[in-house]
């Protein structure tokens, strides 16, 4: 009878065995802020492959960070086998990969990115957007002229699993973001099979102003608390 | 050849000059390099909002403490200032897209007298991806290119058709480069105001963008 109300908290290494080779990945987060690292960190620990990584940007790898940050760290274990982002300049293994025909890049505008993951979540087939037009974007897309004015038709993304970063929860799963963490989380919470949620604190029932809460715990299925990681605990 | 200007005055200048154009309370989003130095030029008393794609409306300067949960566009932090809200994606793109900037300043690899703008990659080098960048000119009310007026090797930038893969199709409104200010006007490019160090013809001998000269032409503002 429907989903259980008390979502299930979980150690990140537990959350991420529902991760199977192949599965698409969304996964949260704008640059450093809002990126569930801890999840992350546990999905390179299991080495999953052929993943379909679903994210704005590719966070960083550079002489620095040679073993990539966050779910940069993907890319450069190897274990994408697509990335659809609209930003991978940061991360020198995302180009380098696929300069070298080993991995699948779609590179997606910034807001055409978000819209078509609004639209997965939100049951809609697709949106109409000027953005692109007369660009190599449009290339291989419908291009639609309405009342005068040019439109890329751009499609529904969703994913079989969303990797959240929250601030704080309640064991409903309802969410609250913090600081610039917000970015992409609250659209991929709706448009995944199965989203976990990585968080800074789990509190009481009634504890969260209902007004507060951006997500609600009805899209959330598995809770995890940030671990110690270097970037876990600065965010 | 166009006289050789100390790259930092360069920056500033063109910086400064977009700044003067901004009206009091317009909500604006700087991209990275020179764009970003716009905010630091706002004259006393009036107010920009800088909005930043991740989804602050109302962004500060970069804090004297780093904190990661405070990320701008560039990837460097940010404060907020008092009455700053911060939204989700979506709606930060709604507030692009939907016509809701009055402005956005963005760098230049070419622009054209059509307002054709390419600034996000070179083909076989760069690939970084368009980021906001495409939402950005096709949303913003006006489109502010700040560029260098030629490339590192003296090729202008200001040229008669782009070449490389376009940002956006005729979105530009003004180009500010450290030796003229061109507007889009009716249609068509035109040159407004020449620096100091320069005349029209030299100007004219470096740019290969169709433009016309505007009979109010005058010397760059904010010059001293």
């Amino acid at each position: 009878m429907g989903g259980k109300l008390i979502k299930p908290v979980m150690s990140a290494e537990e959350a991420v065995r529902h991760i199977h080779d192949g599965a698409s990945v969304m996964v949260g987060g704008f640059n450093y802020a809002g990126v569930p690292y801890t999840l992350i960190d546990a999905l390179v620990a299991q080495g999953t492959k052929n993943l379909h990584l679903i994210s704005n940007d590719t966070l960083y790898a550079n002489d620095e960070h040679p073993e990539g940050v966050g779910h940069g760290q993907l890319v450069v274990n190897g274990q994408c086998r697509k990335v659809t982002a609209s930003h991978i300049g940061l991360n020198r293994m995302t180009q380098k990969l696929y300069n070298e025909g080993k991995l699948e890049l779609e590179l997606v505008p910034q807001g055409s990115f978000v819209e078509r993951i609004r639209c997965g979540g939100f049951g809609l087939g697709g949106f109409l957007t000027p953005t692109g037009v007369g660009t190599i974007h449009a290339e291989g897309k419908q291009v639609l002229e309405v009342e005068g004015r040019e439109y890329i038709l751009e499609l529904p993304l969703k994913a079989d699993v969303a990797l959240l970063r929250g601030y704080r929860a309640d064991r409903w799963g309802n969410l609250t973001y913090f600081g610039t963490g917000r970015n992409f989380n609250p659209a991929m919470a709706a448009a995944a099979e199965l989203v976990i949620a990585e968080v800074d604190a789990i509190v009481p029932q009634g504890e969260i102003d209902a007004n507060q809460i951006v997500t609600p715990g009805m899209l959330v299925d598995i809770l995890v608390l940030k671990g110690d990681g270097y970037y876990a605990t600065r965010t | 050849m166009l006289p050789e200007l100390d790259e930092e005055i360069i920056r500033h200048r063109i910086a400064k000059r977009i700044a003067m154009d901004l009206d009091d309370g317009a909500v604006v989003n700087l991209g990275i390099g020179i764009p970003t130095l716009v905010s630091d030029y706002v004259p006393e008393g009036k107010t920009v909002v800088l909005q930043t794609e991740n989804g602050v409306v109302g962004a500060g300067p970069k804090p004297c403490v780093d904190d990661l949960r405070f990320i701008g566009a560039g990837g460097r932090c940010l404060s907020l200032i008092p009455g700053s809200s911060i939204v989700a994606s979506d709606m930060s793109f709604g507030l692009i897209r939907g016509g809701h900037l009055d402005a956005t300043v963005l760098g230049a690899l070419e622009v054209d007298g059509q307002g054709d703008l390419a600034n996000w990659m070179i083909p076989g080098k760069m690939v970084p991806g368009m980021g906001g960048a495409m939402d950005l000119v096709t949303g913003a009310k006006h489109v502010y290119v700040a560029t260098t007026h030629c490339d590192k090797k003296g090729r202008p930038k200001l040229v008669q058709k782009c070449t490389l893969p376009l940002t956006g199709k005729g979105v530009v409104s003004v180009i500010v480069t450290e030796f003229c200010v061109m507007r889009k006007t009716d249609g068509v490019m035109t040159l407004c105001e020449i620096a100091p160090e320069v005349t029209k013809e030299e100007i004219q001998a470096n740019t290969t963008m169709e433009y016309v000269v505007s009979p109010d032409l005058c010397l760059m503002k904010g010059i001293e």
